[in-house]
């Protein structure tokens, strides 16, 4: 018989442990990366160079914009498959399909969650190579839009979960109130749901975001890995992620190599951040509005 | 105060936790003659493997953990003290040898096991039999000359677009060291925008898949998808392919020697393992692997 004050204590110190944890991640990251910050980094270099040559013999650069355009290029590419798809699947979830039919397909959507980012990896790295190559007629499938369809396939069951959520939270009498005004479906969906379900919409989109920009063996493997600014979607990149993956195990611990490593992932970080606040003042915003 | 303490309790135990973790040291010794870790090349990885399988099996009670990560990675792992043994496909550098002096006061010992080629790759269909090592500089090095295959003088049937894709690999690697060395110029810088790939075995694949494609990697590592150039040193030099009778005699240009690195004069299990390797049974081995076996008449002391 565990007594109520015990339990309250075990709830109450996994609650503090969160905000522990992450300000200490953040607090070792920023030690191990912040040593450079101070000696030598040049910031127009590292935000608007696109040459990194960190192992150089005889002229070291951090030029970071290729791997940031990367992260970028892939990320947007992902969305566009992501958001279409993955909020299309969430209102046919919540709206238009009988109960045996969404069961089915949910168990399906969590299946395709529960696949290792490694085996996506690999699928960008054959098949997804292999059929871009053959319908593009690229030279090499190891490209922006492998990396993009790869990571939409596994932001796709976030959106689609979170999304039906949200559209699951908005009151059944929205829905009567627009049938006994004599809408369509589609009508009622487009004009009263979608409005109604903003927040959690936009809150299922942007973890789908947070997904596709910290993902990192994925993209290492079916991107190619190739440092430039990417000018079609059929054109190889690195993203910030992988940069850090393939790099830190040989940096001597401490070095410059690894301090701006380091940096790439405050980088990653405020980046994050960045995406969450501004998340938290539009979804503020329309709250306040509506 | 009374209602503070509770509160404050279970934040205290959190940050004792954290703190004693953050104050552990801990220390890597290697246990007495039962295991021997070796990392580092993932050129000479294969060969490491078949080393250690057949090492346990005349010396049961003795075990070698391979792993791979590149020579890079290998070293840095020397320097900080977590191998025994450190496989790499290229010379240890100087500012290594300070950073191992400075941080752990050893002073590595390197040991030459074997010798590797470095060939050049194109897809089985490209019908460039030949090149010399100033257009390979001029195709991957920074601001090189040649970006398309018409530079050569070659088309190639299944490559529309006639671009040179480079193929190479991330920086960790110690091939990419060597071909940098060998190739590129020390005082000059890879390419950006080729195809990082993270092992040798990797590049050949991609390249086999790829027509437009050229990389570099062990001569170990071919296929049947896949054409090995040959090489001269010079524009009207003879060019020779990479095998292993040209790479003793270096008229093959891009040979390099494979090398592995204890941290200082190894512990007895550790040095019975690599006087092994030395061994005519090791060097079998070596050259079972796709690799080049020491001359007889050089046995490292």
């Amino acid at each position: 018989m565990i007594s109520e004050r015990a339990m309250e204590t075990l709830i109450r110190l996994c609650g503090f442990s969160t905000i522990l944890f992450i300000f200490a991640i953040f607090f070792f990251v920023f030690r191990e990366g912040s040593g450079f910050l101070f000696t030598g980094f040049r910031p127009l270099e590292f935000f608007f160079s696109p040459q990194w040559y960190p192992t150089s013999q005889s002229n070291v650069r951090y030029g970071a914009l290729a791997l940031i355009a990367g992260t970028a290029g892939v990320t947007v590419m992902s969305m566009m498959f992501a958001v279409p798809f993955g909020l299309g699947a969430a209102i046919f979830l919540s709206e238009f399909c009988g109960p045996r039919v969404r069961e089915t397909l949910k168990v399906t959507i969590e299946l395709l969650a529960a696949i290792p980012s490694v085996v996506w990896g690999f699928i960008g790295l054959t098949i997804m190579n292999s059929l871009i190559i053959q319908i593009f007629g690229a030279p090499i499938g190891l490209t922006v839009l492998n990396g993009g369809l790869i990571l939409a396939l596994m932001s796709v069951p976030i959106i689609v979960s979170v999304g039906e959520d949200a559209l699951k939270a908005v009151p059944d009498s929205y829905r009567e109130a627009a049938m006994a005004l004599g809408a369509t479906r589609w009508q009622m969906v487009w004009r009263v749901l979608l409005p109604a379900a903003r927040n959690g919409l936009l809150a299922a989109v942007l973890l789908g975001v947070g997904r596709a920009i910290g993902e990192t063996m994925a993209v290492l493997m079916a991107t190619g890995h190739a440092v430039r600014i990417p000018v079609s979607p059929l054109d190889p990149v690195r993203t910030l992620t992988a940069t850090i993956a393939a790099e830190l195990g040989e940096a001597p611990v401490h070095s410059e190599h690894y301090q701006v490593l380091f940096l790439i992932g405050i980088l990653l970080f405020t980046i994050t951040f960045a995406v969450n606040l501004i998340a938290d003042l539009v979804v503020k915003g329309v709250r306040g509005q509506s | 105060m009374k209602t503070l303490l509770p509160n404050l309790a279970p934040l205290l135990v959190v940050l004792f936790c954290l703190g004693c973790c953050a104050c552990l040291r801990k220390s890597m010794e290697t246990a007495s003659g039962a295991s021997i870790q070796n990392s580092g090349s993932d050129t000479m990885v294969n060969v490491a493997q078949a080393w250690a399988e057949e090492y346990a099996r005349i010396e049961p009670g003795n075990s070698v953990e391979v792993s791979g990560g590149g020579s890079g990675t290998g070293i840095a792992a020397l320097i900080n003290g977590t191998v025994d043994i450190v496989n790499s496909s290229r010379k240890m550098e100087a500012g290594e040898r300070i950073k191992a002096k400075q941080s752990r006061g050893i002073d590595p010992k390197e040991f030459i096991v074997g010798y590797d080629a470095l060939a050049v790759y194109v897809h089985r269909a490209n019908p460039l039999d030949e090149i010399t090592l100033d257009q390979i500089g001029d195709i991957y090095r920074e601001h090189g000359a040649v970006q398309r295959w018409s530079h050569l003088g070659v088309s190639i049937p299944g490559c529309k677009d006639g671009e040179i894709i480079l193929v190479s690999r991330q920086s960790n690697s110690g091939t990419y060291h060597y071909f940098r060395e060998a190739v590129v110029g020390k005082k000059s810088d890879f390419k950006l925008g080729s195809l990082d790939l993270h092992g040798s075995k990797d590049v050949v694949e991609l390249i086999g898949r790829t027509p437009c494609a050229i990389g570099y990697s062990g001569m170990g590592y071919a296929t049947h998808e896949v054409k090995m150039l040959r090489v001269a040193r010079k524009q009207g030099d003879p060019a020779f392919p990479p095998r292993p009778e040209t790479t003793l005699t270096r008229q093959y240009p891009i040979a390099r020697p494979l090398y592995l690195y204890t941290a200082g004069e190894p512990p007895p299990h550790v040095r019975k393992y690599l006087d092994w390797i030395l061994s005519p049974a090791g060097q079998k081995i070596v050259t079972e692997s796709g690799y080049v076996a020491l001359p007889q008449s050089s046995v490292e002391k």
